[in-house]
């Protein structure tokens, strides 16, 4: 079937295809309904946008850059590399660009009170770092096991004086974080507002988070236009929810020309069990307000996920991306631990910048097909976080000790 | 057909006859393990259970506080599947035709089973209703259908921020009975006030003649008695769920579980029948 545009979800409903929706308590449905409203009030706002933009540029440093990685094309020998510095923002990646929106937006809707879950902690500072800026009281939901392995985040978010509430239940990661977030804001109807960190949960988050972080791919369309005079040939992100995936993306859906690669996170191996492909290795399901893509069990039970990476440790992903999966205009492949710690390593020694887990799982990727394409090609990586935060991390999968 | 929506008429229908408001208990299916379970399950009406809810356990109870979470942990832990669910209905059923019995629980479970499957297997199981808590009236048209034609209510949530819009929508196609969610807040965790579940339910009475139970915030019989001063029927679940886990020795069933929850079951239903009560007309109006 032909198709004039692959940018019109999500429908009234939520849904993009098949995915997307609003599977929340009744008590919840009432308030998705006003952030919704809310949200399309706020788009059609002059004064919005201009807040965001100031806040976008003098806060969080935006444009980020479009950096040509000439150390490592010349080492690929392949495609001519760009990484686009996400991970330069205030606060050290992407996350930032949505807790600005959405805190933005919980202001003018007069909430006085911001609750948010949080797996490698990036989101959980970016949302504690503006509710720093806006006076806000900040409650952050992590799971047990994510603070023991994110300690440096954990007091990061303390020290912008927000509450990080450990997550004992299930699987004490992510998701958990998540359930219980979404618990606290059944409890707190009436002042509290929910930051959600990626492209998942209930409509109107999904869209509403990706065109916050669209910025990364607006950005990126003038920048190579001004650098190559004309539009990239390749864009590669890592998706673990796929917020950084989707800003990169969306301008760029309609021009089918553009080949789009998204990394999943294969943990120990796609065949151990022990990963976070939910697109390769997942199938159809509904968890967190939304039907998409699971790690699941026959009967229904949600699988923990696994990766080296924290950020990329979920059992879901955003249902945009389970609809691009599945009409195909999106590849989704994946990469293990092992080969994200090797490219972490090889971005380290020949650009001088430390990638953070997530995006090393991109980078692992290009370095698998960078070497087959011409030098002409032009392919565009978002560098979405940095790997201050995971050195701890490295040095214990490297066997060095600190 | 005898059973399905239809039980659910004739018990709320014989209660009115009474007078009294029912009472409903809930619990996890499998919990602490399946051979409990099975013989709390069939204890339920001889202690005073009117009509019954039995959660389906899920692996992220997004609307369920703790003790109801490790409820269906312990449950799965056990290895409890949908499969085993059914199977512990159709046992309960073989010996009672009456009690309605209404399954609980989030839609991914079922979904997985395939909504079709799972309403005729559920109807042939003895299954009368079904309340599937993340699907608001917006979702749950792919489960409506396959209800329906099995002869299964789908009963609807109903939570004090619904405000009047909705609260028409989701009544429109309402069956059963109407779940009204008494605190904002998740199950077990906030105890309701009385006066304010009254406001709420009168404003849901006005716009259904469907029997309306109360739940999620009931914690004993003092409470459950007070509220089915007014209520059509008193659902109790985490003070239950919390009676198991009290009484587990060394994470297991102890001698102590089964008598535990019996004691607490027959208090709680007690609790509801003196709602009624020349007292309780005096305390609660």
């Amino acid at each position: 079937m032909e198709r004039n545009t692959y940018r019109d979800g999500p429908d009234a409903q939520g849904r993009f295809g098949p995915f997307g929706g609003r599977y929340v308590a009744e008590t919840l449905m009432p308030l998705i309904l006003e952030v919704e409203r809310a949200w399309r009030a706020a788009q059609r706002d002059p004064a919005f946008e201009a807040e965001l933009r100031y806040y976008l540029e003098h806060y969080v440093g935006r444009p980020s850059p479009l950096y040509f990685a000439e150390r490592l094309t010349a080492h690929l020998g392949g495609a001519k590399i760009y990484f686009k510095r996400d991970e330069l923002n205030h606060t050290g990646a992407h996350k930032i660009n949505n807790t600005v929106g959405q805190i933005l937006l919980a202001r003018r809707m007069g909430k006085t009170r911001i609750i948010a879950e949080t797996g490698a902690g990036q989101h959980g500072v970016a949302t504690a770092t503006v509710c720093a800026l806006f006076d806000l009281p900040c409650v952050v939901y992590m799971g047990e096991t994510d603070i023991a392995r994110q300690a440096p985040n954990v007091f990061r978010m303390k020290l912008l004086g927000a509450e990080v509430v450990p997550v004992t239940s299930g699987s004490r990661t992510l998701k958990d974080a998540m359930n219980e977030t979404l618990r606290d804001w059944v409890a707190n109807v009436d002042d509290t507002f929910y930051v959600i960190g990626t492209v998942a949960g209930p409509h109107p988050y999904p869209a509403m988070v990706r065109d916050f972080q669209s910025v990364i791919g607006n950005e990126v369309r003038d920048q190579i236009l001004a650098a190559e005079g004309r539009l990239p040939d390749t864009l590669v992100a890592c998706i673990g929810g796929g917020s950084n995936a989707m800003g990169l993306f969306h301008p760029f859906l309609d021009e089918t020309g553009i080949d789009i690669h998204a990394v999943e996170a294969a943990g120990e191996g796609l065949d151990t069990g022990r990963h976070a492909a939910s697109l390769t290795a997942g199938s159809p399901g509904v968890l967190h307000g939304n039907r998409t893509y699971l790690l699941q069990d026959g009967d229904g039970q949600i699988q923990e996920a696994h990766s080296i990476s924290a950020g990329l440790d979920y059992p879901g992903v955003g249902p945009e991306h389970a609809w691009l999966h599945d009409v195909g205009r999106v590849r989704y492949v994946s990469v293990t631990d092992a080969e994200a710690l090797e490219a972490f390593q090889l971005c380290s020694r020949l650009e001088g910048i430390l990638p953070a887990l997530e995006p090393s799982h991109a980078l692992a990727h290009v370095a698998r097909i960078a070497g087959g394409l011409p030098s002409d090609h032009l392919l565009v990586m978002n560098m979405c976080g940095r790997g201050d935060k995971d050195v701890f991390t490295v040095a214990e999968a490297l066997g060095v000790e600190l | 057909m005898t059973g399905g929506r239809d039980r659910i008429a004739r018990r709320f229908a014989a209660l009115a006859g009474e007078g009294r408001s029912a009472f409903i208990p809930f619990v996890s299916a499998g919990d602490p393990d399946r051979e409990t379970s099975a013989a709390i399950l069939a204890r339920l009406p001889a202690l005073g259970a009117d009509l019954i809810e039995l959660g389906m356990p899920f692996s992220d109870p997004m609307a369920d506080g703790p003790s109801i979470q490790a409820g269906g942990e312990r449950a799965l832990r056990a290895g409890q599947t949908m499969a085993d669910t059914l199977a512990m209905v159709s046992a309960f059923r073989e010996r009672d035709a009456d009690t309605p019995l209404v399954l609980m629980g989030y839609f991914n479970p079922i979904y997985r089973y395939g909504s079709e499957a799972f309403a005729a297997d559920a109807r042939a199981a003895g299954v009368d209703g079904l309340i599937v808590v993340d699907l608001p009236p917006e979702e749950d048209e792919e489960l409506r259908g396959p209800a329906e034609t099995a002869g299964l209510a789908l009963i609807r949530l109903v939570a004090p921020t619904t405000d009047d819009a909705r609260l028409r929508r989701i009544l429109a196609d309402c069956d059963g009975f109407v779940y009204y969610v008494s605190v904002t807040g998740i199950t077990g965790t906030k105890s309701a006030m009385t006066r304010d579940v009254a406001a709420g339910l009168a404003r849901v009475r006005k716009a259904t003649d469907l029997p309306v139970a109360v739940g999620f915030g009931v914690r004993d019989a003092g409470q459950a008695s007070e509220i089915a001063g007014f209520a059509d029927a008193v659902v109790v679940g985490s003070a239950i769920v919390q009676r198991i886990e009290s009484t587990l020795s060394n994470g297991r069933a102890g001698s102590g579980t089964i008598p535990g929850v019996e004691a607490l079951v027959r208090e709680l239903a007690g609790g509801v029948r003196n709602g009624r009560g020349p007292e309780a007309e005096e305390a609660g109006g």
